[in-house]
């Protein structure tokens, strides 16, 4: 009897108490704050004008420098396109967290969010469930990316919301895939039966990639 | 950036929902809350040399904790005068799956269940206020809200039990503001 009223709050308190999402302006914040984050202090014990242990911390240096320019290369390797869409998937996927608008179709069932779209857009996005393995299907919802309305669908996965937004490959000269991290967001993208998907989400970069890669191999 | 920086935003940023959303419920004010969690990240930071590995969430969100306990300590009237805000409580900042659909009633009725739950959890003392935050909203285990809080995992179990308690006779006697029928 006690553990049903426990399950009942419990289930309650889930689904009416507010989980405070982080505003954006804090993220960005905290990011600068880490940027400016000073060097560990050194130990001033020794000596000699510049003692092994500063010689290693310039060897650091030298290696972060190295390491921070081949992400450097990696991101611009990218198109400015990719990097310009990809800016927009994060602040699209943030908004949805924000204004409480995540989505227009709340809907567990496929077979609901799917026809949702219909009228709306003037293509079928492929809608896809992935509850049982982790990711359920929330819902759906329009948004605007890349300057054409798009869909946007709605997973989650524990306490993280995924959104996918899917749309019409247009430039066929665009890289079909790839990776971007930014302010803590990971971002996948690929392409599938001339359909372009998104996938963004605070979720970890390893169980993003398990889910696209999950997605990918579901047939619509 | 340094390295050390470098791999702490990398493992400590996408756990700023959650930390957020901590210090959100203890110190129960977005601006207060945007100060503390910032803070607890730079604290983090100083700190990161010693952390040995291990399981990242709690750790990050201890320090967000007791950054949130030291302004409560400081601040003793903001516990004292909290009073029901409709726009603080009433769930509009963050109330992402409310079961709604586009009926308005529905919304409505959700949003008045939306800050019925989350002024009575407000309402509870922080120490209870935080395991139940931690458990249903961050979906934690035991062990974790015991590393977070600083406490044996069966003093987990036994707030968790008293904060059901103390919500569930919240819940059942429903405030009435002035001017409300």
């Amino acid at each position: 009897m006690k553990h049903q009223e426990d399950a009942e709050l419990s289930a309650l308190v889930k689904a009416k108490a507010t989980r405070y999402e982080a505003p954006h302006a804090l993220r960005e914040k905290i990011s600068a704050a880490m940027s400016h984050a000073e060097q560990p202090p050194k130990d001033h014990g020794t000596t000699s004008w510049l003692g092994w242990q500063q010689w290693m911390g310039m060897g650091v240096a030298f290696a972060c420098g190295v390491m921070l320019s081949a992400v450097v290369v990696i991101f611009y390797s990218m198109s400015g396109q990719q990097e310009r869409l990809a800016g927009q998937v994060i602040d699209g996927h943030v908004r949805s967290l924000m204004v409480a608008h995540l989505s227009d179709v709340i809907s567990t069932d496929q077979h609901t969010v799917k026809p949702w779209f219909s009228g709306k857009l003037d293509y079928a996005p492929p809608v896809k469930d992935l509850a049982k393995e982790g990711f359920a299907l929330v819902g759906g919802r329009l948004d605007y990316m890349d300057e054409r309305p798009v869909a946007a669908l709605v997973y989650q996965h524990k306490l993280h919301t995924i959104n996918v937004y899917v749309w019409p490959v247009r430039d066929k000269s665009l890289s079909a895939e790839g990776t971007v991290s930014q302010h803590g967001f990971n971002v996948t993208f690929w392409q599938q039966e001339k359909m372009q998907y998104w996938a963004v989400s605070d979720l970890n970069g390893a169980d993003l990639k398990r889910f696209a890669e999950l997605l990918r191999k579901l047939p619509a | 950036m340094n390295k050390q920086a470098q791999q702490f935003e990398k493992v400590a940023l996408p756990h700023l929902s959650a930390a957020y959303n901590l210090a959100r419920w203890l110190v129960r004010d977005e601006h207060v809350a945007q100060d503390m969690v910032q803070e607890a990240y730079i604290r983090a930071l100083k700190y990161f040399a010693a952390f040995k590995g291990g399981e990242i969430r709690p750790w990050l969100l201890g320090i967000v904790r007791n950054t949130c306990y030291t302004w409560l300590q400081g601040n003793r009237h903001a516990e004292d005068s909290y009073e029901f805000d409709e726009d603080r409580d009433s769930g509009a900042y963050a109330a992402v799956f409310g079961g709604t659909d586009n009926n308005p009633e529905a919304m409505l009725l959700s949003k008045q269940e939306n800050s019925r739950v989350n002024f009575a959890i407000s309402s509870l003392p922080p120490v209870f206020r935080e395991v139940l935050v931690l458990r249903e909203l961050e979906g934690m285990s035991y062990e974790e809200i015991a590393a977070v809080a600083g406490i044996p995992a069966g003093t987990v179990m036994s707030r968790l039990a008293r904060a059901r308690i103390m919500l569930r006779a919240e819940l059942n006697c429903p405030i009435i503001k002035e001017g409300e029928i």
